[in-house]
């Protein structure tokens, strides 16, 4: 299926009527059910708020300062602000000697740069030391239409193996802010994945929803499926879960901010449940995140119900336009939707 | 200036062959080691510790001291020696050298060693970790230097190349960088394996302030670490070191030398004895 349109590069395509074409697209907000309301850079903003009680904050980017909302933090504080140039590896060293005399540095950049290019700088120059350095990265998943190499799809599995670093998959803008604040407020090396621009907000429909390092959150109840998602997937999940509510299904929803360390004695209560069928939904490839994470936590402690996975497939994704990779891939609500009913069957 | 000698009236190259001496022996613990570099760098780390860097014996994270950062973590044995010398370390910890449950291993590490103040042995990391040091430095408005020794063979690294590049952006006037220039990695000779010459121009485009000189020279690295550290110029400085490897025991000069210069069993007490025969007076 996805493989089509790498392998007939030799035909020519006839372009769309203009009122049907899906053009390509890197914006958040059209991860969310239209309607929803939408805050702009929550990131950023969540970042001067935190910089004003604490002046070690310091903010750093290799060249995409406005694709990362740290422009909010550079506009409020140009003196702690630092345009480290296309270099990435730079970036994270710096970051790290900037650690290493008391300062609290915010280093950002795409996920896929982070991950793959600077890999040995945030593990030996940062992790290792265990270094107070924030590692905020845009493009997480299949957030983009650009292709592979925008497209991280496999953040999740690269720095999971690296001791030290907790790793944050924060869900919309109410939980990138707060997650913001707590990872400033923590010490210790952290890899947060952005959602930047117009993101949507949906959590404060859950009232005493309260991000936590290390934390996963019961977001509703119900006693046929217990979806256990993170990141954007969890927006999914809500809005599958309303959906299937509709048609009859009861639907439990066990968000996971945090995916290490994993709150592995919630997920074990939750998954521990008898009669519900398990799905772990991410924006990730299927291997090495946060399917894979819970699904060894369940079997190291001999918990196993019927366990299935949302992900994205081990493959290089196509280009295109974000809602039809979506659905091709199997990530949008409503590929949820039709793959859980058809589990339940 | 160095905030407390321990023993005053000793020679810098008296101290250079002390380290040369220390490191022979933490070798001979382990019957391995990479001594040849440690004897080659021994006059730059005698004039670094006992010359240039200001910093506290007993305070080994004193605020002000300045910072050196062994970019090379397989000189860790070099750098223990020094740190012996300047009685950062205590004297009996010698022999734990590359033994289990030691402060010494035989690849230098942050969280092992006081005085050690980043984990190197991944090359190309120390010049980045440098610039955001001399940064951090600059916000809390120090004094303090940062000096960063690395290798030659790092300059095949390209994050070598972005850290420099960021230092002279940067401005950063606290940053001196010490290249080992011995000419050798891994493989083979490094001008062979990838040529960084003409690496005084290079560093000079890049918007550095450059020096090379005879790294075996005592009196010519005093004066470049004082030129460099006195130049009223807004750039990083980098003093290139050409030293040679093995220096100050002659048979092991003259041995076909490698990254991991062999000595076996016997040698260690005649390289010792060698290097007994060229004691300073």
């Amino acid at each position: 299926m996805s493989m089509s349109r790498r392998t007939s590069k030799w035909e020519p395509r006839r372009p769309v009527d203009a009122s049907e074409r899906q053009l390509t697209s890197a914006m958040i907000a059209s991860l969310a059910a239209e309607g929803l309301p939408t805050v702009s850079a929550p990131f950023g903003h969540a970042l001067v708020e935190a910089a004003q009680s604490n002046d070690k904050i310091v903010g750093l980017t290799a060249d995409l300062g406005k694709y990362t909302d740290l422009h909010i933090f550079e506009k409020a504080f140009p003196e702690r602000y630092y345009q480290m140039g296309m270099a990435e590896q730079v970036l994270m060293s710096a970051a790290a000697g900037l650690a290493k005399e008391g300062f609290v540095p915010f280093a950002t950049t795409y996920a896929v740069f982070a991950s793959r290019r600077a890999y040995d700088f945030i593990c030996m120059a940062i992790a290792e030391d265990n270094l107070n350095v924030k590692i905020v990265c845009g493009l997480p998943g299949l957030t983009t239409g650009y292709g592979p190499s925008h497209q991280a799809t496999d953040d999740l599995a690269i720095f999971r193996a690296m001791p030290n670093l907790t790793i944050v998959d924060p869900c919309d803008a109410l939980d990138t802010a707060q997650a913001t604040q707590a990872i400033a407020e923590h010490n210790g090396p952290v890899y947060m994945r952005l959602l930047r621009g117009k993101v949507p907000s949906v959590l404060q429909e859950h009232e005493d929803y309260q991000f936590e390092i290390g934390k996963a959150k019961l977001l509703r109840e119900g006693n046929e499926v217990l979806f256990i998602s993170s990141g954007f997937m969890t927006m999914r999940t809500l809005e599958a879960a309303t959906q299937l509510e509709k048609e009859g299904v009861r639907v439990a929803i066990l968000h996971v901010p945090t995916i290490k360390p994993l709150d592995k004695a919630t997920i074990l209560k939750h998954a521990s449940k008898p009669g519900r069928l398990v799905i772990t939904a991410e924006n990730h490839s299927v291997i090495g995140g946060l399917g894979e994470a819970v699904a060894a936590t369940l079997m190291r402690n001999g918990v196993t119900p019927a366990f299935r996975q949302i992900a994205l497939p081990d493959e290089f994704l196509d280009a295109g336009a974000l809602p039809v990779l979506h659905d091709q891939y199997g990530i949008s609500t409503e590929a949820i939707i039709a793959q859980t009913k058809s589990w339940l069957a | 200036m160095t905030e407390s000698i321990p023993e005053k009236g000793i020679s810098l190259a008296q101290r250079a062959w002390n380290i040369r001496q220390k490191s022979l022996l933490m070798g001979a613990v382990q019957k391995q080691g990479y001594v040849g570099q440690a004897l080659g760098v021994a006059d730059v780390l005698a004039v670094s510790y006992f010359h240039a860097l200001s910093y506290r014996a007993d305070e080994p994270e004193w605020e002000q001291r300045d910072r050196f950062l062994l970019s090379i973590g397989h000189y860790a044995i070099a750098l223990y020696a020094a740190l012996l010398e300047a009685k950062v370390l205590p004297e009996f910890e010698l022999e734990t050298y590359g033994t289990d449950n030691s402060r010494l291993p035989m690849s230098g590490m942050a969280s092992y060693t006081p005085g050690m103040e980043i984990t190197g042995g991944s090359l190309g990391h120390g010049l980045g970790i440098g610039v955001g040091m001399a940064m951090g430095l600059k916000r809390k408005q120090s004094a303090s230097f940062v000096y960063n020794l690395m290798s030659d063979g790092e300059l095949g690294e390209g994050s070598t190349w972005e850290a420099a590049m960021s230092a002279a952006h940067q401005k950063l006037d606290n940053l001196i960088c010490l290249v080992d220039f011995n000419n050798q990695q891994a493989d083979g000779p490094s001008t062979e394996m990838l040529s960084s010459e003409p690496v005084d121009q290079k560093f000079e485009a890049f918007g550095w302030h450059v020096q090379r000189v005879d790294g075996n020279d005592i009196d010519a690295l005093v004066a470049a670490f004082d030129n460099a550290r006195n130049l009223n110029e807004a750039k990083p400085r980098v003093i290139i070191c050409n030293t040679k490897m093995c220096k100050g025991v002659r048979f092991l000069e003259e041995r076909e030398i490698t990254h991991f210069v062999r000595v076996d069993e016997e040698e260690w007490d005649l390289a010792l004895k060698v290097l007994e025969e060229g004691k300073p007076a």
